[in-house]
């Protein structure tokens, strides 16, 4: 249900009226600051960049690796020119005693978790918690980087999109808003094939049948499996 | 470093009035001393306001570049030196300081003032080369002038070094002859702040400046002619910003250079 | 100090009319490793340009509490020229960096990326006259395909003077033996200039002209960097 959105570059005129994300006013016009894909909600646009560093926002979901552990908090990369913090008292629901305690048994250097964003100041200090019932430490499995502008359409409507890789290939994926995505299974570079598929041709339309056949490809059809046998 | 809001020179600007209370096309009092280092064959000392530059030329002989066998050579240096402000630091020029020495260059070199072929002693061989270095002694903004000034007076001070029989320098000897000059090259910049245009920036107003061009002239006859143009800053021009600032160069280019 | 005549009946030598470019080629998004690059090419000169960022400052103390610094790096390759030349900065190519960032300034939303850098690395594999606006051609376009947000692109081009003619985009003997070489860089939407340097000898009228002419070759610049960014970008969203 893709609508045709127009290919626009920065300094490109979208209309007149009010900026949102990807946009910018001069007066009463509005201009791309991106490359992206230009969209009119009701006299406010909006650009879809087409690519781009992640830009921390609160609530973001994010696949991210620990990177260093101060104190009484662990320094987190969340794959943005910033970094974040997750401090004790967002680690676990338990109160933890960092006098008393090993923080490496929590979370140690390298750890992958997947973390929500609580606050980005204006100086872009940027705080984590693991408290929201989805954040959990991801062990094993691979993880690859992605454009994050290109996150919502591999997640999918409702998660759609991402389910029905997940359910063909039999694995475990959390897409982060931050562009990073874990995956973990028996179909690992199938899943990540598609994945990246999907970055690739992000605004096709019919994509949905599109990946879904490769993967029926790639995974082999269930029917095909019965003749066999 | 605590500076003056630039806001607030915008603002002063806006009304038509500068914060030391100058015309928008006024420079500062000029004073151009020349003679005033005697190891150097011609040197002379600028003050522009609070600024202070002095340039040093040293003459010697030596063999001509590969394409120009029948030309000197003239180069200039500047060193932003650390005593003329607290943001200058020790260590080879940087960027600003390479770029200032190669503006002053450029209008001396494209307005051809300097009859580079009399410079030539013996052709593919020996020739005179001109060392101009200009030392930044006080920083109040506008750099780029009073080093034209200066490398111009100094090459107006210069007289050539003797000579021996084998065209090599006699230390501490003079002759009184004078180099090849023909009129005077001086560069002169102007700054666009918020809607105004402004010559001869002092400190403050070249911290909040939005954009700068430096422009050479020259005298030809009775005419002023264009020989350099350097735009800088965070900010652009419009076309008619840029007109504008030729319009002044040519203007106070010729009031500076009576003042030589 | 010609031996030969550059301009002919208004021709020039190498077959072009006066207010004429070179041909011109450019691509976005060469490299692998970097997050945004470009190629542009104008004649026999070709520059590519690689941007990492907004990323995190090092050395720390450069960087900037409330915006992200922009850094630029020119750099000629020792093999662009025909004499080969020395490698590593020279102060030409340090003063050329200067005013390349300072033409990429005005257009790119510092604001939004305090504390990070946005490192603009251009190289010249080829030279042949305006090494520097090719240089910021592909460094807009990379900027571009880097997803930094910008207001506009920035264009650049040159004009000069030939024996006594207004030439645009001078090249070849045209560079070593004419009279005067004025490179400009504008911001296409906004009509703003943020580069501007000449040098060589003109009246008044004179060097408005060849600002003008200049300004008219960047807009075809600007043609020819828009379809770059659209076909790199078009083949991800069209089937």
């Amino acid at each position: 249900m893709m609508e045709e959105r127009k290919l626009v570059i920065p300094g490109d005129m979208l209309g007149e009226g009010h900026a949102g994300h990807g946009a910018y006013e001069e007066g009463t016009k509005v201009f791309s600051r991106v490359i992206g894909l230009a969209e009119d909600k009701g006299g406010t646009f909006f650009v879809i960049p087409l690519s781009g560093v992640y830009n921390p926002k609160r609530g973001d979901g994010v696949v991210a690796r620990v990177e260093d552990i101060i104190v009484s908090k662990w320094i987190v990369d969340i794959n943005s020119p910033y970094e974040a913090v997750l401090p004790l008292s967002e680690a676990t629901e338990e109160f933890i005693d960092f006098t008393k305690s090993d923080l490496t048994k929590y979370f140690n250097y390298g750890d992958l978790i997947f973390a929500e964003i609580t606050s980005v100041t204006k100086t872009k200090n940027i705080q984590l918690s693991m408290k929201n019932r989805k954040c959990r430490k991801l062990r094993g499995g691979r993880v690859i980087k992605v454009t994050p502008a290109k996150v919502p359409r591999i997640i999918g409507k409702q998660g759609s999109m991402v389910e029905m890789i997940k359910n063909m290939t039999n694995t475990q994926i959390v897409v982060g808003q931050n562009g990073i995505v874990w995956v973990k299974g028996d179909n690992e570079e199938i899943a990540i094939e598609a994945v990246l598929e999907i970055e690739r041709k992000s605004h096709v339309s019919g994509l949905t049948d599109q990946i879904k056949a490769m993967l029926e490809e790639k995974m082999g059809k269930p029917a095909e499996f019965k003749e066999a046998a | 470093m605590i500076s003056i809001d630039p806001t607030l020179i915008r603002e002063i600007a806006d009304k038509g009035k500068r914060l030391d209370n100058r015309k928008h096309d006024e420079y500062r009092e000029i004073k151009i001393e020349k003679g005033v280092v005697t190891s150097a064959e011609g040197s002379a000392r600028v003050q522009i306001g609070n600024t202070k530059v002095v340039a040093g030329l040293k003459m010697d002989v030596g063999e001509p570049f590969g394409d120009t066998p029948n030309e000197g050579v003239i180069m200039v240096g500047a060193e932003f030196v650390p005593l003329a402000s607290p943001e200058f630091e020790s260590g080879p020029p940087g960027e600003n300081a390479i770029e200032l020495a190669r503006v002053v260059d450029r209008a001396i070199r494209e307005s051809k003032i300097l009859n580079m072929e009399k410079l030539c002693i013996k052709e593919g061989e020996k020739v005179w080369m001109i060392f101009i270095d200009i030392d930044i002694l006080d920083d109040d903004g506008n750099l780029i002038d009073a080093s034209s000034l200066a490398a111009m007076a100094a090459l107006q001070d210069a007289r050539l070094p003797k000579l021996d029989e084998n065209s090599k320098v006699v230390t501490g000897e003079k002759t009184s002859e004078k180099l090849p000059l023909k009129g005077a090259a001086l560069s002169t910049t102007f700054v666009k702040i918020g809607n105004s245009i402004l010559a001869d920036p002092s400190h403050p107003e070249f911290e909040a400046l939005d954009a700068r061009l430096t422009v050479g002239t020259f005298s030809e006859g009775s005419q002023t002619k264009f020989c350099s143009m350097q735009k800088g800053g965070p900010e652009g021009l419009s076309f008619e910003d840029v007109s504008k600032m030729l319009d002044m160069a040519q203007k106070k280019g010729d009031e500076l250079r009576a003042l030589l | 100090m010609a031996d030969i005549e550059l301009i002919k009946n208004g021709i020039r030598i190498d077959g072009r009319k006066l207010d004429e470019m070179r041909p011109i080629e450019a691509a976005a998004g060469v490299l692998e490793k970097a997050d945004g690059s470009a190629m542009f090419k104008m004649g026999n000169t070709l520059a590519i340009a690689g941007v990492f960022g907004p990323r995190k400052v090092f050395p720390k103390h450069q960087e900037e509490a409330e915006r992200a610094i922009l850094r630029t790096r020119y750099n000629m390759a020792p093999f662009a020229t025909s004499e080969r030349g020395r490698p590593g900065p020279s102060r030409r190519s340090q003063e050329i960096s200067l005013v390349t960032r300072q033409a990429l300034m005005p257009v790119v939303f510092l604001d939004e990326f305090p504390k990070t850098a946005i490192d603009v690395h251009i190289e010249v594999l080829q030279a042949d006259a305006s090494t520097r606006c090719c240089g910021i051609n592909a460094a807009a376009l990379a900027l571009a395909d880097a997803g930094v947000p910008m207001r506009d692109l920035v264009s650049s081009c040159s004009a000069g003077k030939v024996q006594g003619h207004v030439v645009l985009d001078v090249a070849g003997k045209e560079d070593t033996e004419g009279e005067l070489d004025l490179p400009v860089a504008l911001y296409p939407k906004h009509k703003q200039i943020s580069l501007l340097q000449m040098d060589g000898i003109a009246d008044g009228e004179e060097v408005k002209k060849i600002i003008s002419l200049a300004l008219k070759g960047c807009e075809h610049v600007y043609d020819v960097q828009k379809a770059a960014l659209r076909k790199k970008f078009s083949l991800e969203t069209t089937e």
